[in-house]
C-alpha cells in the first residue's frame, strides 16, 4: 500500500515540478514564439498558438538593422571581464573572511551586501561625472569596472559562504607543510572550492549579461551590449513586439545554451557544500 | 582555430575603420517607422559627406529622455545629435543645453516648416530643433460601421456629436467599441489625451498665476464625461491602452472611433497591418463650441546638445534629415505615403502628396489649428497644448496621469482623482517655488 501512495506522490510532484517549470519557462516561450510572428498576429486577439505563418522576416530585419555581433561581443567581454575581475578580488577578501575573522567581520559583510540595497539611480549623475571626466564613458573598460564593482559584495558574499564550510584544520595542515599564504589560496583551497567558483562565476556572469541600468545609461553606440540591442526595438509609435521578440530572443540565446550546458555545475553549486 | 580568426579579422577591420579619420556623429533617436527609414537612407547622406560617419543610437522613448538629459545635463558628449519632443526644446534652449541651429545651409529654406511647428521649436526668435516629423491628434472612424449606424461624421465634429455616435456603435457582445482612447498612465500617455481635451472643455492646468486648477468645474466636467464615455463605449481594461494598444484595436477592426496621434493615419490606412485600411475617415479632433479643439501638436526633432564637439557637422546632418530633398528621396524609394508628414508647408502642397495620402489634409489642418502658445480657453502662463513645457511637467504629468487612469479603472470616483490631482499639484509647485 504504502507503495502506491509513493508512485501517486511522485506522480503528483513530477506533475507540479513540470507544471511550476512550465510557468517558468512559459514567457521566454511566448517570446520565441512571437518572434515568428508578424507585427499583425503578435497582438492579435484572441493570439494564436501554433498555427500562424510562421515568418523569419522579423530576425531578417533586425539583422539587417542591427549590428548584432557587436553588441554580442561587448556583452561577452563585459559580462565575462567584470566576473573574473571580481572573482579575483573576492578569492582572497573571502578567505580573509572564512578563515582568519575578526570581531567586525560580520559587520563587513552586512556592510558590503548594503550598498545593493541602495537603487542604482542615485549615484547615476556623479558617476557619470566620473565617467565623463575619465573619459570612460561609452567605453567596455568603464561598464567592466562598474559591472565588478556592482557583482563583488555578491560575488564575495557566496564564495564566504562555500569557504565556510572548508574545514580550516585542511587549511592548517597544508600550512604545516610548509605553504606559504599564496600557494594555500592557490594550490589548496582554490582546487577544493571549484565548485562554489564555477557556480559563482555562472550566476555572475548571468547577471552580469541582464544588467541593464548602467549599460544602459553609461553608453552610447561604441560599448552598448546586448540589453541596449533590445531596448532599441521598442516604439512609443507603432508595432514592435514581434521584432522586440526576435531582438529578445537573439539576445537570450547565447546565456541560455550557456546556462543549458552548465545546469548540472550551477545546480551542484548553488546546493551543495564544497566538499560533500 | 576558425574562430580565433573570424574574431581577429572582424577585431583588425574595426581598428581599421576607425582609424580612417572621418569625423563621427552619434545620432540618438526613437525605434519610429520614420526614424527607422531615416536610418536605412544615412547611405545618401554620408555619400554627400563623405568625410562624415553616422553611428546610431536607438532607444525606447523614456530611456532616450533619461539618458540623453543626464548626458546633457552633465554635458558628457556622448552624443552629437538628439531626437527630442517640442516638451523638451523650449525647457532646454533656455537651459543653454542646446545650439542653435544657425548653419543649417542657403538651401534649407527654413520659411517653409509650417509656422506652428517652428514655433513650438524656438526661442528668443531662434530655431534649436528642426522638426523631423510633426503629428497633431484627430478623428479617425469607421465609414462602413457609421454608414451602418446612419450617422455622418462632420469635418469638424463636437464631443456631444462623437459621444452620441460611440454609444450608437458600440456592440459589446460583437467586440466592436463605440470608441478607443489612451487611458495608460503618463504625461506622454493619458495626459496628452487628456490635457489637450480639457483645453476643449475649457480647462486649464494653472491660472495665470500658477494655481493648479484641478478644482475647477471645468476639469470635473471633462473627467465625468471621459469615464462615463469610456464605461459606456470604450473597450474593456481602455485605462491600460496607450497609442500602441489602440492601434492595435483599431487595426483589428473593434473600435468604430480613435482619437489620437495624426501620424496613426499612415499605420490604419496600410492594407499590411490593417484589417480597415480601406474603410478608415478622417475628421478634426472634436471642440465643445468654446473655440478650442482638443488635438494636440507634437514635432519628433533633431537638435544638437551644447556638448557636442562636432556642431558643424551635427547640423549638416540635421539639415540634410529635415530638407525637402530628404521627403523627395523618401517617396522616391517607399512612395509619397511614407514620406515624414507634418513640417513642411511645400509637402502639402505637393499633388502626389495629396493623391498618396487621403489623411494629408486633416493632418495639415490639425496642425495649423493648435497653438501652443495660447493653448486654452482662458489665459495661462504656460507654453505646451497637451503639456505644459516645465521641466516639473514630466513627473507631475505622470503622478496626475495615475489618478485619472484609477478612476478610468473605477478605482477612484472623478471627484476623489481630481482632488489628488489637485493636492498633488499645489505640492510640487510649491516645491518648486512657482506658488507660496
Amino acid at each position: 500500500m504504502a507503495r502506491r501512495v509513493t508512485v501517486t506522490q511522485k506522480l503528483g510532484f513530477t506533475a507540479l515540478a513540470w507544471g511550476v517549470g512550465m510557468l517558468l519557462f512559459f514567457p521566454i516561450l511566448w517570446t520565441v514564439l512571437t518572434s515568428f510572428k508578424t507585427e499583425a498576429e503578435a497582438v492579435a486577439s484572441p493570439p494564436s498558438f501554433l498555427f500562424f505563418d510562421w515568418t523569419l522576416e522579423n530576425y531578417t530585419e533586425v539583422q539587417h538593422r542591427s549590428n548584432y555581433v557587436r553588441h554580442f561581443l561587448n556583452s561577452v567581454v563585459i559580462s565575462l571581464g567584470s566576473t573574473v575581475i571580481g572573482l579575483i578580488i573576492a578569492v582572497p577578501a573571502a578567505w580573509a573572511m572564512a578563515f582568519q575573522p575578526a570581531k567586525r567581520t560580520k559587520d563587513l559583510l552586512m556592510w558590503m551586501l548594503s550598498t545593493k540595497m541602495m537603487p542604482p539611480v542615485g549615484v547615476l549623475v556623479p558617476i557619470y561625472l566620473i565617467f565623463r571626466d575619465l573619459e570612460l564613458l561609452d567605453t567596455r573598460l568603464g561598464l567592466t569596472v562598474v559591472l565588478t564593482l556592482i557583482d563583488l559584495p555578491i560575488i564575495v558574499w557566496m564564495l564566504y559562504t562555500y569557504f565556510k564550510e572548508i574545514p580550516g584544520e585542511i587549511l592548517e595542515a597544508a600550512r604545516m607543510d610548509g605553504a606559504g599564504l599564496w600557494a594555500e589560496i592557490v594550490h589548496v583551497l582554490t582546487p577544493m572550492a571549484v565548485p562554489g567558483i564555477a557556480s559563482t562565476l555562472l550566476l555572475n556572469v548571468i547577471l552580469a549579461w541582464n544588467e541593464a541600468f548602467w549599460t544602459l545609461n553609461l553608453t552610447a553606440a561604441k560599448a552598448a551590449p546586448l540589453t541596449a540591442f533590445i531596448a532599441s526595438y521598442s516604439s512609443p509609435e507603432g508595432l514592435f513586439y514581434a521584432k522586440l521578440s526576435a531582438a529578445s530572443t537573439m539576445a537570450i540565446a547565447p546565456i541560455l545554451i550557456l546556462g543549458w550546458f552548465s545546469q548540472k555545475q550551477l545546480v551542484r553549486g548553488l546546493t551543495f557544500g564544497a566538499v560533500k | 582555430m576558425t574562430l580565433r580568426s573570424v574574431l581577429l579579422g572582424m577585431s583588425s577591420l574595426f581598428v581599421l575603420v576607425s582609424a580612417a579619420g572621418a569625423e563621427t556623429l552619434t545620432v540618438a533617436t526613437v525605434n519610429n517607422g520614420d526614424m527607422v527609414r531615416m536610418q536605412k537612407l544615412t547611405g545618401d547622406f554620408t555619400a554627400r559627406y563623405p568625410d562624415i560617419k553616422v553611428e546610431w543610437v536607438t532607444l525606447e522613448e523614456n530611456v532616450l529622455r533619461q539618458k540623453v538629459t543626464t548626458d546633457i545635463a552633465t554635458k558628457g558628449g556622448q552624443f552629437d545629435v538628439l531626437t527630442i519632443g517640442t516638451y523638451e526644446v523650449p525647457i532646454w534652449a533656455k537651459q543653454g543645453w542646446l545650439v542653435a541651429l544657425d548653419k543649417l545651409g542657403a538651401g534649407y529654406d527654413v520659411d517653409d516648416l509650417l509656422p506652428a511647428i517652428r514655433s513650438g521649436l524656438s526661442a528668443d526668435g531662434k530655431l534649436y530643433a528642426a522638426p523631423f516629423y510633426g503629428e497633431s491628434s484627430m478623428v479617425m472612424y469607421r465609414t462602413d460601421l457609421f454608414a451602418k449606424a446612419g450617422l455622418t461624421m462632420p469635418a469638424a465634429p463636437t464631443w456631444d456629436f462623437v459621444a452620441e455616435a460611440a454609444r450608437k456603435i458600440t456592440d459589446k457582445p460583437g467586440e466592436v467599441y463605440g470608441i478607443c482612447l489612451r487611458g495608460k498612465a503618463g504625461w506622454g500617455e493619458n495626459m496628452a489625451f487628456l490635457t489637450a481635451t480639457s483645453n476643449s472643455f475649457g480647462a486649464r492646468w494653472f491660472d495665470e498665476k500658477w494655481q493648479p486648477q484641478f478644482g475647477s468645474a471645468e476639469w470635473k466636467t471633462t473627467l465625468d464625461f471621459y469615464v462615463k464615455l469610456m464605461k459606456d463605449a470604450g473597450p474593456p481594461g481602455a485605462s491600460s491602452n496607450g497609442f500602441n494598444e489602440n492601434l492595435a484595436l483599431f487595426q483589428s477592426g473593434k473600435c468604430g472611433m480613435w482619437i489620437d496621434a495624426t501620424v496613426a493615419a499612415s499605420f490604419v490606412s496600410n492594407p499590411k497591418e490593417s484589417k480597415v485600411a480601406d474603410k478608415v475617415g478622417y475628421a478634426l479632433a472634436p471642440d465643445t463650441g468654446l473655440g478650442k479643439r482638443g488635438n494636440w501638436l507634437w514635432a519628433w526633432s533633431l537638435a544638437v546638445p551644447a556638448g557636442s564637439k562636432k556642431t558643424e557637422a551635427a547640423q549638416k546632418f540635421i539639415a540634410w534629415a529635415t530638407s525637402k530633398d530628404y521627403l523627395a528621396l523618401v517617396a522616391s524609394k517607399e512612395g509619397w505615403a511614407n514620406v515624414p508628414p507634418g513640417t513642411r508647408a511645400s509637402l502639402y502642397a505637393n499633388p502626389e502628396y495629396q493623391k498618396a495620402a487621403p489623411f494629408a489634409k486633416m493632418t495639415l489642418d490639425s496642425i495649423n489649428s493648435a497653438d501652443p502658445t495660447r493653448p486654452t480657453v482662458k489665459p495661462v502662463p504656460y507654453v505646451g497644448v497637451q503639456f505644459v513645457a516645465i521641466p516639473e511637467f514630466q513627473g507631475l504629468g505622470t503622478a496626475v496621469g495615475q489618478q485619472f487612469s484609477a478612476a478610468l479603472a473605477g478605482q477612484k470616483s472623478v471627484d476623489d482623482a481630481l482632488k489628488a490631482a489637485q493636492d498633488l499639484a499645489v505640492r510640487e509647485m510649491t516645491k518648486a517655488g512657482y506658488i507660496k
